[in-house]
């Protein structure tokens, strides 16, 4: 029995992108592993915005007992997983990740599959904003 | 009539719902023109937004009904945060919520313990966003509506009268946003373009505090 592996959350203002977004990060890496990825994306009302609802329940349901990295594209998505971090809504071993949305779903991804812990999977999605193109 | 049964400590769980209810009025009533001044400059949904969130609220509290002033607010921002859909849901959220959390489980509080639990919720919407003064957010009414109301009851004036003062002040500090550039939020990109325009968080920010201040007075 190996170790848990720590899942990854994806949060978008678009279900969408959320959506397609782990699935690139998922197919680059070769089927994830056993990664456990969550989309949670889109508002309460099943259009662009940002569903607390959903963040949560996303959490819940990749949480392995190695702690969950949430990665948020801007605005009210950050804000709203700010707040229910805030106030002790998400999984205990949950954690913001300051990642740029796509790049840093990747390199969650892919660290994760490895058997990293969350500070090595944040530690990657981080990295990515030091990635340039040009 | 909303018999206040004690006049040192106005506001109790029937006062905050008499707020509450007035609060979603008034973004029912005002949502057009919020989406309005959200769309030069935002994503033209905080009218939409606001009245969701607020009538959710009133639906949530009239269904379950806590007895505390600080239960009422703590229902109303987590109901916010789940209903409202953009960035205004977890702003209001959390100070109603942090606002609520301030006053536990105090049957009955002052307008000073009121103006505390403001002031704790206001605080919180600061750390969760980042912004200070003058960054054209909804703090550009709230931090104004909180110092008139700490001086008018450092000056001795009654709840209803610093509530007054409150309003005005959050009033005068939304429409102070209209040349300011914005600094945070989605308006920020657009930079020099945000001067000119009035901004949507701060416009409600005022109609919550008017909420307030026409709740204390006994309007509603």
């Amino acid at each position: 029995m190996s170790a848990p592996l720590v899942g990854v959350v994806l949060v978008s203002h678009s279900a969408q992108v959320a959506s397609a977004v782990a699935d690139l990060a998922v197919g680059l890496t070769g089927g994830g592993g056993d990664v456990p990825v969550a989309p949670a994306g889109g508002g309460p009302d099943g259009g662009l915005g940002t569903s607390s609802d959903l963040i949560a329940a996303a959490a819940r349901s990749v949480d392995r007992g190695a702690g969950v990295a949430v990665l948020a594209d801007l605005g009210s998505a950050v804000l709203t997983v700010k707040a229910l971090l805030a106030d002790d809504e998400l999984p205990s071993g949950a954690r913001l990740v300051d990642a740029p949305f796509l790049e840093g779903a990747v390199a969650a991804v892919v660290t994760a599959s490895t058997g990293a812990d969350l500070d090595a999977v944040a530690a990657a999605a981080a990295e990515a904003y030091t990635y340039r193109k040009t | 009539m909303n018999a206040t049964p004690d006049p040192e400590a106005p506001v109790d769980a029937a006062f905050v719902r008499r707020w509450l209810d007035a609060a979603a009025a008034a973004m029912d009533r005002e949502s057009a023109r919020l989406t309005e001044l959200d769309s030069p400059i935002g994503d033209a949904d905080h009218g939409t937004n606001m009245r969701r969130g607020f009538l959710a609220a009133r639906t949530a509290v009239e269904q379950d009904p806590p007895e505390t002033p600080g239960g009422v607010l703590v229902l109303v921002g987590r109901t916010l945060i789940s209903t409202v859909g953009g960035a205004s849901g977890p702003l209001y959220g959390t100070l109603l919520r942090r606002a609520g959390k301030e006053l536990g489980e105090e049957q009955a509080v002052s307008a000073a313990r009121l103006r505390d639990a403001l002031r704790a919720g206001v605080d919180g919407v600061a750390a969760l966003g980042g912004a200070g003064p003058e960054d054209k957010t909804m703090l550009d009414a709230l931090l104004p509506a909180l110092d008139a109301l700490t001086g008018a009851l450092d000056a001795g004036g009654g709840a209803a009268d610093a509530l007054a003062a409150a309003s005005a002040a959050a009033d005068e500090g939304a429409k102070a946003t209209t040349p300011l550039r914005a600094r945070k939020g989605r308006a920020s990109y657009l930079g020099e373009r945000s001067v000119g325009h009035q901004d949507p968080g701060a416009t409600s920010s005022a109609l919550l505090i008017t909420a307030l201040a026409e709740t204390a007075r006994g309007d509603v």
